[in-house]
Formats: C-alpha cells, sequence, structure tokens
C-alpha cells in the first residue's frame, strides 16, 4: 500500500545549551486515497511536522524518528536520513506540499507556465513542448479557466483562490503518492475556500494520492478529513475517525477545543427555496 | 451619554492610477443604535474594513456623511481628534501590529484612559475585565500571545469609555479555539458599559453568536440585513446564501460545503 | 475567565519574567571579536583624549627639539619641522577631532532626523520642500560642497564643523523619512491618533521610539566618516589653523614633507584606528538591532 508512516518523529531547535523540544515522538500513518487531517491551534507543532517530513525543518533544529515512503515507483525506508540530493529527487516528484498563501509560494516575475513546468522537466525529463502540453492538463485539472491562456500569464494577474489552485496544480505535476496541505484554504475567503476543498477531496480520490491536512480550522477538518490527528505542545493526542474525533473527542484537549467553537445549527435550515436557483438543499456531497 | 452612529449614503472611492476608480464603498446607509451590536460580514475587499475606517474619520468620505450623535464624523487630519470623537473607538485586526512594542501595556492602556478624560476605572479593573491579570501593565506586549494582546488591546479601546466600539476583523488572526471567546468578550465588555458594538468579521458563524442584527456586505453595497437569527435562518439574498452555504460545519459528517 | 487565559497560555509564556529581555541581542553585539576590537580602541582614545596632559611626554606646541628627527628612543614617533614632538602632537588631537566629531554627528543626528520624521509624517507639501532641499545637498560631493561652505566662511574648526553640518543632515533626513513611513502606519500609531493623540505626541511616543534603533547605528557608523571629513578639511587647510594639534592638519604638513614618512604616517593612523573602530562597533551594532542581518551574518537562517 502506498503512503506514508511517521514513527517517532522528534524535533528539537536550539543551541549546545539548551534544546527546546518542538516535536515529541509523533507516530501518524497517511495512507493513499485519505485525507489524514492534523489539527491544533498555532505553536502545536503541526506546521513544523508537515516541514520535516519534507526535510524543509528550520537550520539547527535536530530531527530524529522514521518517515517511511511507500509508492509504486520508491520504497524509501527513512526519508529523514536522505542526502540533500536524493531528497531533491524524491521532494517535489514523490511528496509534495501545497501552503498556506500561493501569493508567497508563486514566485511573482516568472509566469505560471515557466513555474509549472520548471520541476516536470527536471523531475519527469519532459520536452519543453511536452511539458507545456501537461501543464494545459493540469490548470484543467484543477478546474483553472482558460487553461492555455493562464500559462503565460503572472500570478499578480490571478484571484487568491485561482492561484491556489496553481500551485496544487503545481504540486500534483510530477504525480506524487503524497500530498502535505499546509492551511491551504486559511487565507482565502469561505466561498472561495469551498472550491478548493473540493479540489483537494476530488484530487485525493482520483489520483490516490495520501493527503496530510494540516489546518487549525475543525469545519475544515470536518468537510474533508477522513481521520483527524489532534496536536498539542508537540503531541498527538488524539488520532481517530473524523465523526469520532468530533462529536465523541476522548481527550480533555480535543473537548476544550470543540466546546471553544461557536455553536452553529446548520445555516439556511429554516429557508424554504423559492425558486430555481436554490438548488438541491442539503444535498450531502456523497465521497 | 450614549449616542448612535449613523451612515448616510456613504461612498468612498479610491483612485488608481492607470485604472478606473474603485468604489470601496458604493451608497452604505446603516444607522448603529445606542446598545445594539451589529455584525457586518462580507469577503475580502468587499469593503467592510473601509467603512469602519471612514467612521473613524480615518477615510476621506466621496459621498454621504457619517453622522455620530448627531454631528457630523470629520476626517481625521493634523489636529487632535475632539473629545468627542474619542468616544469611537476601534480593536484592530492584528494584535502584533495595533500595540506598540516599545512601550508597556499600562502606560498604553492610560493613553485610553486620558481620552476618557478621568471618568474611566483604573488600568488594573480594565485588565480584569478582559481577563487579564493586573501584573500585565508593567510588562511589554511581546510578552503576549497573539490572544492575549487582542484583550489587551481591547482593554485599551475600553479605556476610553467608548460609546461606540468598532471591531475591524478583531478575532481573524486569532487560533479557532479563541476566536469564539475573544468575540464574546467584546459582546460582553461592551453591553457591560452600554456601548454599541460593530463588529467586522468574514466569519459568520462567530457573527451569529454575538450580533442583534447582522449587515452582509458585497461589493461595497449592503446586500442583506437584518436580525441575526433571520439572516442565518432565512437569507434573502442569493448572496448570503451563497456565503452560508459555504461555511464548513464542524459536525463531523463530512460534507463539503458548497461552492 | 481563568480557564480563557490558560487556553491561551498554551502558546507558551512560559519563561521566567527574568529571563526575558526587552532587547535580547543587545549584549551578542559586544560577543563579537570585531566589536569587542572596535571597543577597546575607541576606549583607549578616550582615555587618551582625557588625560593626554598626563600621557604625553612633551608640550604638544614647543618647538624646542632638533627638527625632522627620525622616529627614537626619546621621540618614538620623531620631531616634525618646527622640532615639536610628534607622539604628543598624535595624543593632543585627540581631544580636538574626538569631541568636535562628536558634536558634529550628534547635532546633524538631531537636525536630519527630526526634519526627516518631519516630513514623513506630514507627508505633502511639507515632505516636498524639505526633501527637496535634501536633494538639493545630495547633488554635490560632500567633500566639494563642504569645501566651498568652510572656504566661504574662513578657516577655523568652527566654521568647518558647521560647513560639515550644513552637508551632512539630509542624510539622516531620508533615512528617518523612509523609516516613519513605514511606521506611521501601523495600527498602534493609529490607534493613538483615536485615542486623541495630537501629532507630534504621536511622532514622539507612538513613532520615535520604533524607528531611533537604526538611525543610532547609522550615527554609529557615521563617527567614522566625521572624523574623516574633518581631518581632510584640516588636510586643506579649511579646518584646524596652525599651530593646533588636528591630525588632519598634521598629515598634510607630512605630505609637504614626503621623505620624512614618520610625520603623515602615525596621525593617518590615529585616524585610521578611530574609523575602523567605529564601523566595527556600527556594523555589530546593527547586526544585533536588526534581526535579520544578524542571522545572515551568522549563516542561521536557511
Amino acid at each position: 500500500m502506498t503512503g506514508l508512516s511517521i514513527r517517532g518523529l522528534t524535533l528539537s531547535i536550539g543551541d549546545k545549551r539548551g534544546a527546546t523540544p518542538i516535536l515529541r515522538g509523533i507516530d501518524l500513518e497517511i495512507p493513499a486515497g485519505r485525507v489524514t487531517g492534523l489539527a491544533g491551534e498555532s505553536g502545536s507543532g503541526k506546521t513544523m511536522t508537515g516541514l520535516a517530513v519534507c526535510g524543509l525543518q528550520p537550520a539547527g533544529s535536530q530531527v530524529g524518528g522514521v518517515v517511511e515512503l511507500h509508492s509504486d515507483r520508491v520504497q524509501v525506508p527513512n526519508l529523514l536520513s536522505l542526502r540533500s540530493s536524493a531528497l531533491n529527487r524524491v521532494r517535489g516528484r514523490e511528496v509534495a506540499m501545497v501552503f498556506q498563501d500561493p501569493t508567497a509560494s508563486l514566485h511573482p516575475m516568472i509566469s505560471i507556465g515557466g513555474q509549472l513546468t520548471d520541476h516536470m522537466r527536471f523531475h519527469l525529463g519532459l520536452s519543453r513542448r511536452d511539458a507545456r502540453a501537461r501543464a494545459v492538463d493540469l490548470l484543467q485539472r484543477v478546474h483553472v479557466p482558460h487553461a492555455a491562456d493562464a500559462l503565460d500569464r503572472y500570478p499578480h494577474q490571478f484571484s487568491g483562490g485561482q492561484l491556489q489552485r496553481v500551485a496544487i496544480a503545481s504540486a500534483i505535476a510530477c504525480d506524487p503518492g503524497v500530498l502535505i496541505a499546509d492551511e491551504p484554504t486559511t487565507a482565502l475567503d469561505v466561498t472561495v475556500q469551498a472550491g478548493v476543498l473540493r479540489l483537494l477531496r476530488e484530487l485525493c480520490d482520483d489520483l490516490e494520492l495520501a493527503v496530510l491536512l494540516v489546518t487549525h480550522d475543525l469545519g475544515v477538518m470536518s468537510a474533508v478529513a477522513d481521520t483527524i490527528a489532534v496536536m498539542h505542545r508537540g503531541e498527538i493526542v488524539e488520532h481517530g475517525d473524523r465523526y469520532q474525533v468530533i462529536t465523541e473527542p476522548r481527550s480533555e484537549y480535543t473537548r476544550s477545543l470543540i466546546e471553544s467553537l461557536p455553536d452553529t445549527p446548520p445555516p439556511g435550515a429554516a429557508f424554504v427555496p423559492d425558486d430555481a436557483d436554490a438548488d438541491q438543499e442539503g444535498a450531502t456531497d456523497a465521497r | 451619554m450614549p449616542a448612535e452612529l449613523v451612515f448616510d449614503d456613504v461612498a468612498v472611492t479610491y483612485r488608481q492610477s492607470g485604472r478606473a476608480e474603485l468604489r470601496a464603498v458604493d451608497g452604505v446607509s446603516i444607522t448603529l443604535a445606542p446598545g445594539e451590536v451589529l455584525g457586518l460580514v462580507g469577503e475580502s475587499g468587499c469593503g467592510k474594513s473601509t467603512l469602519a475606517r471612514a467612521a473613524c474619520g480615518l477615510e476621506p468620505l466621496s459621498g454621504g456623511n457619517i453622522r455620530f450623535g448627531g454631528e457630523p464624523v470629520p476626517r481625521l487630519r493634523m489636529l487632535a481628534r475632539p473629545a468627542r470623537l474619542r468616544r469611537i473607538q476601534m480593536v484592530f485586526q492584528n494584535p502584533y501590529a495595533s500595540l506598540n512594542p516599545r512601550r508597556r501595556v499600562g502606560s498604553q492602556i492610560e493613553d485610553g484612559r486620558r481620552a476618557a478624560g478621568g471618568s474611566a476605572p483604573s488600568i488594573a479593573e480594565l485588565l480584569a475585565d478582559v481577563g487579564m491579570p493586573a501584573d500585565a501593565m508593567s510588562r511589554y506586549p511581546h510578552e503576549f500571545s497573539g490572544g492575549q494582546r487582542q484583550r489587551i488591546a481591547i482593554a485599551r479601546a475600553l479605556a476610553a469609555s467608548p460609546d461606540v466600539l468598532i471591531g475591524d476583523e478583531p478575532i481573524a488572526s486569532l487560533d479557532a479555539s479563541l476566536q469564539a471567546k475573544v468575540a464574546t468578550l467584546m459582546r460582553d465588555v461592551a453591553a457591560k458599559r452600554n456601548a454599541s458594538l460593530l463588529f467586522i468579521s468574514h466569519d459568520l458563524s462567530v457573527v451569529r453568536m454575538i450580533a442583534d442584527r447582522i449587515a452582509v456586505m458585497s461589493a461595497g453595497r449592503i446586500v442583506e440585513l437584518g436580525t441575526a437569527e433571520e439572516v442565518w435562518a432565512r437569507p434573502k439574498h442569493a448572496y448570503t446564501r451563497r456565503l452560508l452555504a459555504s461555511i464548513p460545519i464542524a459536525d463531523g459528517l463530512g460534507r463539503l460545503p458548497k461552492v | 475567565m481563568s480557564s480563557e487565559t490558560a487556553v491561551s497560555d498554551t502558546l507558551g509564556t512560559k519563561t521566567p519574567a527574568w529571563k526575558r529581555r526587552r532587547r535580547p541581542l543587545l549584549p551578542r553585539a559586544w560577543r563579537r571579536p570585531m566589536a569587542i576590537v572596535g571597543v577597546v580602541i575607541v576606549l583607549a582614545w578616550l582615555v587618551i583624549a582625557i588625560f593626554a596632559p598626563l600621557i604625553a611626554p612633551y608640550n604638544p606646541l614647543a618647538q624646542s627639539f632638533t627638527p625632522l628627527q627620525a622616529p627614537n628612543a626619546a621621540h618614538w614617533f620623531g620631531t616634525d619641522v618646527l622640532g615639536r614632538d610628534e607622539l604628543s602632537r598624535v595624543l593632543y588631537g585627540s581631544r580636538i577631532s574626538l569631541p568636535l566629531s562628536l558634536v558634529l554627528v550628534v547635532c546633524s543626528m538631531l537636525i536630519g532626523s527630526v526634519l526627516g520624521a518631519i516630513a514623513g509624517y506630514f507627508g505633502r507639501v511639507v515632505d516636498e520642500v524639505i526633501m527637496r532641499i535634501a536633494d538639493l545637498v545630495f547633488a554635490f560631493p560632500t567633500i566639494i560642497l563642504a569645501m566651498i561652505v568652510a572656504a566661504s566662511l574662513g578657516p577655523s574648526l568652527l566654521n568647518a564643523v558647521i560647513a560639515l553640518l550644513l552637508v551632512s543632515w539630509p542624510n539622516y533626513a531620508r533615512v528617518t523619512r523612509s523609516l516613519v513611513l513605514g511606521a506611521r502606519q501601523q495600527e498602534y500609531v493609529v490607534a493613538g491618533r483615536l485615542m486623541g493623540a495630537g501629532v507630534f505626541r504621536s511622532l514622539g511616543r507612538d513613532v520615535a521610539p520604533n524607528v531611533v534603533a537604526p538611525i543610532f547605528v547609522l550615527a554609529t557608523l557615521d563617527f567614522g566618516n566625521a572624523i574623516l571629513l574633518l581631518s581632510g578639511l584640516s588636510f586643506l587647510g579649511l579646518g584646524a589653523v596652525p599651530p593646533t594639534p588636528e591630525w588632519g592638519a598634521m598629515v598634510s604638513d607630512g605630505v609637504q614633507n614626503f621623505s620624512q614618512w614618520w610625520l603623515a604616517t602615525f596621525p593617518g593612523i590615529a585616524i585610521f584606528s578611530v574609523v575602523v573602530a567605529f564601523n566595527f562597533i556600527g556594523d555589530a551594532l546593527r547586526d544585533a538591532l536588526d534581526p535579520r542581518t544578524a542571522e545572515a551574518v551568522s549563516g542561521v537562517s536557511i
């Protein structure tokens, strides 16, 4: 089975005199075709987990533990022990990342096409023309309108939601097995967020991606994650099925997180559709 | 004496070099009654923050007028803000930028008390009101977390004994677990002092909890205005419906929000 | 309420109060070897300037020795054309160069940063007027403009300082203006205005404390420059008047007697050591006060 398994991941930052532990032994399975949610407050270490898995931990930090990668193409017993050249071949090819702020993660002076085709040519060895054709397919895949024209445009010409789609396209360009999405919708408006979440779910299902979704928003978790792991002070305090974690949390900390959320009845509950444009009210998305 | 804040056909226009004018706020008429909690929701760029800044005299109006207690709110320029207008206070979005890093918390709250002209409660009482210990006053902002800083910013605004408290996305940069708490705190402290609260947020589910009325803003206009329950349960405008449908609810059912 | 603060406390303010410093990076500046060298040199010159009459072996103005002696046991730095002890003159020279440079730097920093802050905060017409005057000064090479002003005022150390003041304030004005432009947009400045702070109160309490650090660094780096410029004017005969033992003027004398190498070398070394020392200190201060350069220098980031 493809996917990523993290065992005993530790990370500490500090100098010779005193190291501050950031991650205190993370165990997490990220299976293919499933969205694994990683929730927690700021400072809990959830983002650092995502970065450390990709070997992007901050300089001067010590990482320990095992991150095992299985896919159809490669078996890596421990990503953390790879040298940087080997890691570069895996990162972006087998394990891809999407960050919070698409305006910061895309180069402002290089056209979308340039950014999409660059690493395809590096990782897949495609010709310029093939890479471009594939880039158009990718943009269509993430539902960016006018994909062919979009290639020649620059990041500032897109809205935040479209840019995040481009960033996702760039992440899945080399057909990776694992996608790490760090707060991918936090910088987006709620109506735009809905579209990006749907896209993530769709990609996970269609491409059999193993998705690690890092977010502090339990609403987002509840919408797309299959299982939810809750982090607190560098440890996973609870990991379980989405419904169980949100409705019957086992740990005290998770309970306090959920209790702090606004108590919301479903919106538009008493809304009676009186015209045609109010489409299938309350339709659940059978994923 | 509490006074009402009236927006009358307010318009704010930005001139952009080389492009058409941007009407950030386009004819907004709304009244904030004394003691009322009004939630203003909308997506980024809809003009809700511009409207809040205009109420403080921080934006030039290109049309209409804003009145507070019957008198117009002029633009804040070189002159110090007159005492009458100091009764409108604002809590900003970014708790990391809204407190002066080089001044002690107490001294910054003292600014607010001075604005109120001596009638304000003590710094310790203000800090207690927002759930902070009194010894916070002798410390510097960087010693506090984002949520704590936002509480301090609220205490500072309260120190000026405002009749109108404006929160410009005060919860947007806080952890999810703190958002509801800080929003409720703002409502409670405003209610305790009989002040009205204009609470601006993009998060309708939090606004619904604390607001008496909700105004939904889109592209510079208010598209829907009603009581919180009405807007939440029986949205009339198509945009409001879309906004509501796209909120992901933490119910564990795995329902994807609608686009 | 207590449970609420408990949640926000999880973000880690657990460091005990005594460990948290307001500017924790400052002490580290003095741990850098170059900064230590700079401080030692400056302190040494300070001691020399204060105790020159006790340290100097002879009267710097007494023409009582055989002229143009090479350095020897009695006259470590040799003697000059008029038979004065070169060592005594170099030591006494510090009493002229150091205080005058300090006055120059402090005054141009004050004038420049106040004007720059006003330009940046008020903007519009005030900004235009102040910054166009600054541009006017910038349009000329510093030393040439200073020479013209000093020459028209007549040669004296005071006139040299005034001339240099006129040409050096725009530097501070430009830096301060850009810092204030950034700082005045901060939410805490707006909040202060909403509390009823007038513009000058806002500038003084909310803006100024957050921009002084870089200006202070600039002044430290500028100190060496001030000494160079003062010496330069004296070298050109527009500053110190003979027989004042001023370093620049001494170098100038030495250049006229080129074969007597010691005449120009020792005052030259004095100028060099002070300039380098202040540059070391200024660099260390900048790194300490600006975490970005500090990281780049120590290679921690990325």
